[in-house]
């Protein structure tokens, strides 16, 4: 066997490939060739390493040190310095928020440092394509354990013992759903993976399929055992090309290894499995809709009971989990209950991925303790808001089917049982961030957008109330709200959640719930006094230069596209509102906050010179 | 592909061990050959290439190497230091690839310091 003196982890999760990793991987190599390095040194592709901000990222083994943004330009100078003298290249190094110092080691960062992994073990661990490097990583261990040594009745107490709840959303013990299944008496049953992930800023489980497939196929044997499954199909959207790709090629060199098919690790077990694409639709993502959807119907739901673990796929019983429950299903069977339960709290046991978005630092992939603060999440993983001077503003939990929870409540430790309380949910585990800057009933309607595109129809509550809630907050953002209005959305809400028949349109107006719960005051200044604090609704806002604070840099003057900022060098400068799109662009040009968002002018002055009085 | 069984789970767990004990931790040694422009110049390259050589025909799986900068004794290159974990480290100069062999014989595999090569028992801290 060759032997490497170093091993560099190169990222190839779909974040740094888009950012670049296949030609910082093409121009390693020539280099270290060149260097007479190719030998002694490694490259490594795996999976989502988290970091997305920061990509192309690598890790470079043994010393553990993390290299960040790569160019094709920089990597001779690495290849010199670090991997020909040894010198870790400090220049693309992690450097603290201050900028003031290089942080070389992955574990010294806080965003890595703060993290447990368990579903994400092998992230950057293991080239994702290899069966070896999984196995060596006690991969299909507890797969054997749980085929040969255990009875299904013993793998449901372990399941159950854990408290694992599902990660797809709804949060279900995954030993009672096992067990349900187990128990149904049929000829054929089937073991079914979610991998429809389709909420907007959310990419756990594309990324646990990309970095770690095997986990997911082991998590699916073990499952397909305990409820007797000799089939299983693994659903994932057409628009993850990469997960697509991996999940084949993990399922082919299973099939040759004797990990699927007949008599599996010589146990006597047998079990199959197939990848379904889905088109996309969000309402896919429901287990009914699912099930219909393999088929070859029009997903959508349908009534439960009869719940699928008696009456599923094709009618007979089955088990759906998500990408991530799965994951962590070998660990716990190798590990036990108790060492499950050793994080997390008492009705939210484990850990969970979140997707951090938005207005936030270190956008990426994260995995945390159950219970941990939300504050902590954002401010230590993910380093607070990405603009220096904006303020932290609410952070939408759980999608479109989650809500917006304020400031205010930042300190709650994230638990299904405490977030539900702000009218939120942990949801699969998306998390958007929002900043100051950023208008809550704009918000509340661009997730409302979405589902009301994704409603499959079926039931008017869902399908006709999102549409015209969506129209009532179409027009509240465009200078058209009424009195009366917040009342009827609350009103149309509850009825939506009432009375439709699946989680979509039950979640549906939870963005918006949340939205007026918390930013109330924004919605009534929307509606009386035609104002977007913001300055997001176009018509709802004008712009305004603070004299006192202005210091006539020009800055907003070339920014501006209509060419509405008129002044002299030094001196205050002066918007003509009429000649003003209210763009924002002069709003977030101006570095000395000089630019003042009012409420919209009643009327357009007529002369520009009349403009001299709307000063401050 | 031959079908795999429990047993053959260990074996490939085993044969990738070296791997992973570079990327997990849990080495026994690590010897860091100096290559700064004056280790390079003085032949540290030569030095590395026995070393693993050495390391491969030995087959041993919790040894790494790695390269670090000048040592800042320019005139003994090329060096490396040898760490055995829990005990102090120890620096060579002057080496050649005969040297470096009875090295890693002598010091890295037995455990006793080659005192002949030895210019001092201790190391600057490396990342």
């Amino acid at each position: 066997m060759e032997k490497y003196r170093a091993n560099l982890l190169l990222c190839a999760g779909t974040g740094c490939v888009a950012t670049g990793t296949p030609k910082v991987r093409d121009a390693l190599k020539a280099e270290l060739e060149k260097q007479g390095l190719a030998d002694e040194i490694k490259i490594v592709l795996t999976g989502c390493n988290g970091f997305c901000a920061e990509g192309p990222v690598m890790l470079v083994y043994p010393e553990e040190i993390f290299y960040q943004k790569l160019t094709v330009n920089e990597i001779p100078k690495l290849v010199e310095e670090h991997f020909l003298k040894g010198r870790p290249y400090e220049k693309l190094m992690f450097k603290d928020i201050e900028k003031k110092h290089a942080i070389p080691l992955m574990n010294d960062i806080p965003f890595f440092k703060l993290q447990v992994l368990r579903v994400l073990r092998n992230k950057g661990m293991i080239d994702p394509e290899s069966l070896d490097e999984y196995i060596a990583r006690d991969g299909y261990t507890a797969a054997a354990t749980a085929l040969n040594e255990m009875t299904p009745e013993e793998i449901i107490k372990v399941m159950k013992d854990s408290g694992l709840r599902g990660r797809g959303g709804a949060g279900f013990p995954t030993g009672l759903k096992w067990e349900f299944a187990s128990k149904s008496q049929a000829d054929q049953k089937y073991m079914l993976c979610n991998g429809d992930e389709g909420d907007p800023g959310a990419f756990m489980d594309r990324s646990v399929m990309e970095a770690d497939p095997h986990s997911v196929i082991e998590g699916m044997i073990i499952g397909a055992k305990t409820i007797g499954a000799s089939k299983g199909v693994i659903y994932v959207r057409a628009e993850y090309p990469l997960a697509v790709e991996r999940l084949q090629k993990a399922i082919s060199v299973c099939l040759d290894s004797g990990l699927l098919g007949e008599n599996i690790l010589d146990s006597g077990f047998n079990f199959n499995l197939e990848i379904y694409l889905g088109a996309g639709a969000f309402v896919c993502g429901e287990e009914t809709a699912l099930m219909r959807s393999i088929e070859g119907q029009r997903g959508m739901p349908r009534p439960r009971p009869p719940f699928p673990a008696h009456k599923g796929l094709w009618d007979k019983p089955s088990v759906l989990n998500n990408v991530e429950t799965l994951a962590q299903i070998a660990p716990i069977i190798l590990n036990g209950a108790d060492w499950y339960r050793s994080l997390g709290t008492e009705k939210s046991p484990g850990s969970k991925v979140f997707a951090l978005t938005g207005d936030i630092r270190n956008v990426g992939l994260v995995e945390v303790p159950m219970g941990i603060p939300l504050k902590t999440i954002i401010y230590d993983i993910g380093g607070g808001v990405n603009k220096k001077k904006k303020k932290f503003k609410a952070v939408q939990l759980g999608g479109p089917s989650g809500g917006c929870i304020p400031q205010e409540l930042i300190d709650i430790p994230v638990t299904y049982e405490d977030i539900v309380k702000t009218g939120a949910i942990v949801g699969s585990g998306g998390m958007v961030v929002m900043d100051e800057d950023t208008c809550m009933v704009s918000t509340a309607k661009f997730f409302l957008e979405f589902t009301a595109d994704e409603s499959c129809g079926k039931c008017t509550p869902c399908r006709v109330g999102t549409r015209v809630m969506l129209d009532m907050l179409t027009d509240i953002t465009e200078g058209r709200g009424k009195e009366g209005d917040i009342e009827t959305l609350q009103d149309l809400s509850k009825d939506i959640i009432a009375t439709s028949l699946c989680g979509l349109g039950q979640t549906a107006p939870n963005p918006v719930l949340t939205t007026i719960k918390y930013f109330g005051h924004e919605y009534e200044a929307h509606i009386k006094e035609h104002w977007c604090h913001a300055g997001i609704c176009s018509d709802l806002c004008s712009f305004h230069i603070v004299d006192d604070l202005c210091k006539g840099c020009g800055a907003c003057m070339r920014g501006c596209p209509s060419n509405a900022i008129v002044g002299e060098k030094k001196k205050p400068h002066r918007i003509i509102q009429e000649l003003c799109l209210q763009c924002r662009s002069c709003y977030d040009i101006c570095k000395f906050g000089s630019i003042e968002i009012r409420p919209a002018l009643e009327t357009k002055p007529e002369p520009a010179v009349k403009d001299e009085e709307v000063t401050t | 592909m031959a079908k795999l069984t429990i047993a053959d789970l260990k074996k490939i767990k085993e044969k990738q061990h070296a791997t992973f004990t570079l990327r997990e931790g849990g080495y026994r040694a690590k010897v860091t050959v100096h290559m700064g422009t004056c280790g390079i110049a003085a032949g540290a390259r030569n030095i590395m290439t026995t070393l693993m050589d050495e390391i491969s025909r030995a087959n041993v799986e919790d040894v790494i190497t790695t390269t670090s900068g000048c040592a800042g004794f320019c005139a003994r290159e090329p060096m490396a230091t040898v760490e055995i974990v829990n005990k102090a480290p120890v620096k060579y100069g002057n080496l050649t690839s005969d040297k470096i062999s009875e090295i890693f014989r002598e010091h890295v595999m037995g455990g006793n310091p080659v005192e002949k090569y030895a210019l001092v028992v201790g190391s600057e801290t490396t990342y």
